[in-house]
């Protein structure tokens, strides 16, 4: 336990030495012209990790989040349209105080806190303006002007007077922090770019703000924030070295971790049940199990391996617990003292495995909750992993054709699904969903391998974009040389980096730059990320888009109120 | 008590705070309300409440409307379970969300135009604030809670839309929701002894030291993000409205019974018993909130438009049923589908039992209450947004008056919706965009 307080501490006094030049800082959101471009929440994964980067992994969080919302594809982009509604800063009122008393209590404050004041029932200005400027600049990714940390040291001494308790002043100061709009946003500041009138930039606390969360999921560390003072960020050979520095952290798992669960939607399983008598085997822990292995595999082949991103969805390699074992039916061997650990597991070719798309965190995650659905597999093949939008079904349709499971004469899915298409309004989408959707019918709604459906043996050939497959592997084969695949990913993590779709002028740099360097780099992600975080086009902020940047559903409200 | 009575109060107390703590024994103060516990000692009633009811899918076409229209004396067999209580039901058949020519988004284009009155653009999940939002706005800015919302099935969304994307999230646990109402913030309006803590106020200078860092943003601030922003503002005065209320000794009331906390929960999913049962737990814990005077606005969805509702042991959902199933040539109806619908409108007649049993001197909570029950959707089998089933229950303390139903032929339902504000108080004269603007309330139920 001292170890790791002793790495805390360490953190926390990197964050207090700088504390000096934080004091002195000026009046950052008072720049002249200054704009604010982007206003992101945090997400819950976020606000847990800055947590534990910034007090340590004891530190309880002691409530519940607001549900995050997905806009085109991502959490990260439904993190621009979204606020604090009444209920939500109850719970963050709820968990910054609980954090707050955490941090200052006996047992953490001779690590968290950075000096001892001249009495504990009294107010100590000194002491506490060296605590919450430190703190402050890791909790705002930005120093705190002097006329913030002012107000807070004097939060701080007015409770401190009140109830005769230093650091009882000390929490609600911090709990403050925890509850404004500075944490909970990531603010996205810029300015007047006087080389060129048509584009706004980033100030340096941003650009560290939006690579940091792109990389690590999470705020800048002090030595980013360090750069950033120091303007390094501001060239192409400051940048360039704290990205490779950041690449090279082992904090770059949790940053590609965060990135693959919002793409493929994992907080979905959230709400995700199987009925336990048809799917005994199917609980939460498998659920969690399932998404975990999905994120070993990838960060195996992606980071470990530096492997191709394609390989995602042919590789026989993956990580197994005994839990998804028995969904799999594989009998597995775990080390006596880890009997209910993970182990790597290399599937026969038999097994019918096609990487991530026949995970159980795809094929279960996609399906019913008593049994598949090749149509939503399909939409979500179709829309996740290569970023084509299926349209809405028409209203009105009849669904006269579609008979029940029980109808002697369509046992299995194909045939229910193929008397469906045989509607005209019904075929032009269900064409491009069900073929792929059932190529992965052999994986039951929990994952597990199945060869026959209501005693029929199942059919699981089709065909994509006119490429013939007998299979899933083979489907998995033809995703992995699918240019859709590709080009998906490169946009998804411009998406996620930037919080919002791309732009025209983005969409075009991305693909005549980033695709290319993706390509030429293998197709391997850390290639991807250097790419784009090392660019100018990463941070740019071209004017238009700031009116642009305006949800449509907001643009409603906002327009009829000002009309 | 007047205003200026109870910042007299608060002035003292705040005044007592400025140093320890403090007990400060008040007596039970009785002469707040009249002896029938109906009405406060000024003659005013309590308070009128407002409650939405939502579920998924709708209701078979010809089997739930009542065959005359005008005085409700029958109703459709799928409406049999809330018999009992049709003389406080109001039945509205026939409105319809007409499409102006825009693409349906299944399940999500008919509860977005009944809840918010526009028919959204292909793609658009939410835009204006939906009318319990309105309402909320309009009479529970004074109350601990804006507003409470939970899920019956799991989902933590909810139909509560301030406004684009800004929703208020659903509670999916009775035993979170009782913590977050009856817990160590909640003041016993009916408790002898009022201890008011001094680390309150210590919070209430937190917050308003948050508030002034907003004013940093003036002027820097785009109008998206200015919109949100003020969501992010409007959220944070309601928690300073808590801890003001919590420095307060609350107004007595005598129906006010606090609950003990709800046992027999289940896992949140969407099987039907865990839905039923959590159902009842939720709907017992909102009945006791509305009754001790914790909020005026409730919102209860048992399911989400998209039902997900799933029978223990069998594979298809609700929501596949509706599309999957062959109506059964003799009944004229699909069986499963319709025992779905047994169950949620079982769970209706649940709902207004509990609401109904509330006894408020010679009342019930439900007589002071206006329930507005919708649904997404008319026919599921097809997406229909024509004749999609709503409701509304209760008198809202005589502004409503009960026992109707309203038959129209295709009338947009925003007829509805603006009734619903107007009985509510709203200021409000026309309502809804396109094909369901209207200015038309259905007076026939507005006393």
């Amino acid at each position: 336990m001292a170890k790791k307080f002793g790495i805390v501490l360490a953190f926390a006094l990197t964050a207090a030495g700088v504390a000096g030049s934080a004091l002195a800082s000026t009046d950052v959101p008072s720049v002249p012209g200054a704009r604010l471009v982007g206003m992101r929440r945090i997400t819950q994964d976020q606000y847990r990790q800055i947590i534990a980067d910034v007090f340590g992994k004891t530190i309880k969080l002691g409530g519940r989040f607001e549900p995050d919302q997905r806009d085109a594809g991502l959490l990260a982009v439904g993190a621009s349209q979204v606020s604090v509604t009444a209920s939500g800063f109850e719970q963050y009122d709820d968990m910054a105080r609980a954090i707050a008393a955490q941090v200052v209590d006996e047992q953490h404050r001779s690590v968290t806190v950075p000096c001892i004041p001249r009495s504990v029932q009294a107010t100590d200005d000194a002491c506490a303006g060296k605590f919450l400027g430190s703190v402050g600049r890791m909790l705002y990714r930005r120093p705190l002007s002097q006329r913030e940390l002012a107000a807070e040291v004097k939060i701080a001494s007015d409770v401190a007077d009140r109830l005769h308790d230093f650091y009882a002043g000390l929490s609600m100061a911090l709990t403050g922090m925890l509850e404004s709009a500075q944490f909970l946003f990531r603010q996205e500041v810029a300015t007047a770019d006087a080389g060129d009138p048509s584009h706004l930039a980033l100030d340096s606390y941003s650009k560290a703000t939006r690579l940091s969360f792109l990389l690590w999921n999470s705020g800048p560390d002090p030595l980013l924030l360090d750069a950033a003072e120091h303007g390094e960020l501001d060239t192409t050979a400051g940048l360039s070295k704290q990205v490779d520095r950041m690449l090279a952290s082992p904090r770059l798992v949790s940053g590609v971790r965060a990135f693959f669960a919002d793409m493929l939607g994992f907080t979905a399983f959230e709400g995700l049940a199987k009925d336990p008598v048809l799917y005994p085997k199917f609980s939460a822990r498998v659920a969690a199990d399932a998404q975990e292995q999905t994120l070993r595999t990838i960060v195996d082949l992606l980071l470990r391996q530096n492997g191709d991103y394609r390989d995602l969805f042919t590789t026989q390699t993956t990580f197994l617990t005994p839990l998804l074992g028995a969904i799999y039916k594989i009998p597995l061997t775990t080390p006596d003292d880890l009997p209910d650990g993970w182990v790597r597991y290399e599937f026969p070719q038999a097994a019918g495995q096609a990487g991530i798309i026949t995970q159980a965190s795809f094929v279960a995650l996609h399906s019913q909750p008593g049994r598949s659905s090749p149509t939503v597999r399909g939409k979500a093949l179709r829309e996740v992993l290569l970023c084509q939008k299926v349209p809405d079904p028409p209203g009105n349709v009849n669904f006269a054709l579609v008979q029940d499971t029980s109808n002697p004469a369509f046992k299995t899915a194909r045939q229910r699904l193929t008397a469906h298409r045989s509607e005209a309004t019904c075929a032009g989408c269900h064409k491009i969903m069900d073929p792929i959707g059932l190529a992965l019918e052999n994986f039951d709604t929990t994952g597990a391998f199945r060869s026959l459906e209501n005693g029929m043996p199942i059919d699981v050939s089709g065909e994509i974009d006119g490429l013939k497959f007998a299979n899933a592997q083979e489907l998995g084969k033809a995703i992995r040389d699918n240019p859709a695949a590709t080009a998906c990913i490169v946009n998804r993590m411009y998406s996620y980096g930037i919080g919002r779709s791309a732009t025209k002028e983005e969409s075009s740099w991305i693909h005549t730059n980033l695709s290319k360097d993706f390509a030429s780099g293998g197709y391997g992600i850390k290639v991807l990320l250097r790419a784009m975080a090392t660019s100018d086009q990463f941070y740019r902020v071209t004017k238009p888009e700031i009116r642009a940047e305006i949800p449509t559903s907001l643009r409603v409200a906002f327009e009829g109120e000002h009309k | 008590m007047n205003v200026a009575a109870q910042l007299g109060r608060r002035r003292v107390l705040r005044g007592m705070l400025g140093g320890a703590a403090v007990t400060v024994g008040l007596p039970f103060l009785d002469c707040f309300l009249d002896g029938s516990g109906t009405a406060r000692a000024d003659g005013a009633p309590l308070p009128t409440i407002f409650a939405t009811w939502f579920f998924g899918c709708g209701l078979n076409p010809g089997r739930w409307e009542p065959k005359t229209a005008g005085k409700l004396v029958d109703l459709g067999p799928e409406l049999e379970p809330i018999r009992p209580y049709m003389s406080k039901v109001n039945v509205f058949s026939g409105f319809k969300v007409p499409l102006d020519g825009k693409p349906a988004q299944p399940h999500i284009t008919g509860r977005i135009a009944v809840q918010t009155g526009i028919v959204a653009a292909a793609g658009q999940k939410t835009a204006l604030p939906s009318v319990d939002t309105i309402i909320a706005d309009s009479i529970g800015t004074k109350t601990r809670f804006r507003s409470l919302e939970v899920s019956c099935i799991g989902s933590r969304l909810s139909e509560s839309v301030r406004v684009g994307n800004i929703m208020n999230p659903s509670e999916i646990s009775p035993a979170a929701l009782y913590t977050r109402i009856f817990g160590a913030d909640f003041r016993d309006p009916n408790a002898a002894e009022f201890t008011p803590d001094p680390r309150v106020m210590a919070r209430q200078s937190v917050l308003s030291g948050v508030k002034d860092q907003l004013a940093d943003l003036q002027g820097m601030i785009g109008a998206a993000d200015k919109v949100r922003l003020d969501e992010y503002l409007t959220s944070l005065r309601q928690l300073e409205q808590q801890l003001d209320l919590e420095l307060q000794k609350p107004e007595p009331l005598k129906a006010c019974s606090v609950p003990q906390k709800p046992a027999g929960e289940l896992p949140p999913n969407a099987e039907v018993t865990t839905m039923q049962t959590n159902h009842k737990l939720f709907v017992q814990l909102i009945a006791s909130a509305l009754a001790c005077g914790q909020t005026r606005v409730a919102n209860i969805a048992l399911t989400e438009g998209l039902s997900t509702l799933r029978r223990s042991g069998n594979a298809v959902i609700h929501h596949t049923h509706t599309h999957e199933e062959p109506v059964d040539p003799k009944l004229g109806y699909q069986p499963n589908v319709t025992w779905f619908i047994g169950t949620i409108m079982g769970a209706m007649a649940d709902m207004i039992a509990t609401f109904d049993g509330f006894r408020e001197g010679d009342r019930t909570l439900l007589d002071r209450m206006l329930v507005w029950v919708t649904s997404e959707t008319g026919y599921a089998k097809v997406h229909s947004t024509d004749n999609i089933p709503t409701l509304t229950i209760g008198g809202a303390n005589g502004r409503v008056k009960t026992g109707h139903h309203i038959q129209t032929a295709g009338d947009p339902i925003t007829r509805v919706g603006l009734t619903v504000q107007q009985a509510m108080g709203v200021p409000v004269n026309s309502w809804g965009s396109d094909n369901l603007a209207t200015s038309r309330t259905v007076t026939e139920i507005l006393a």
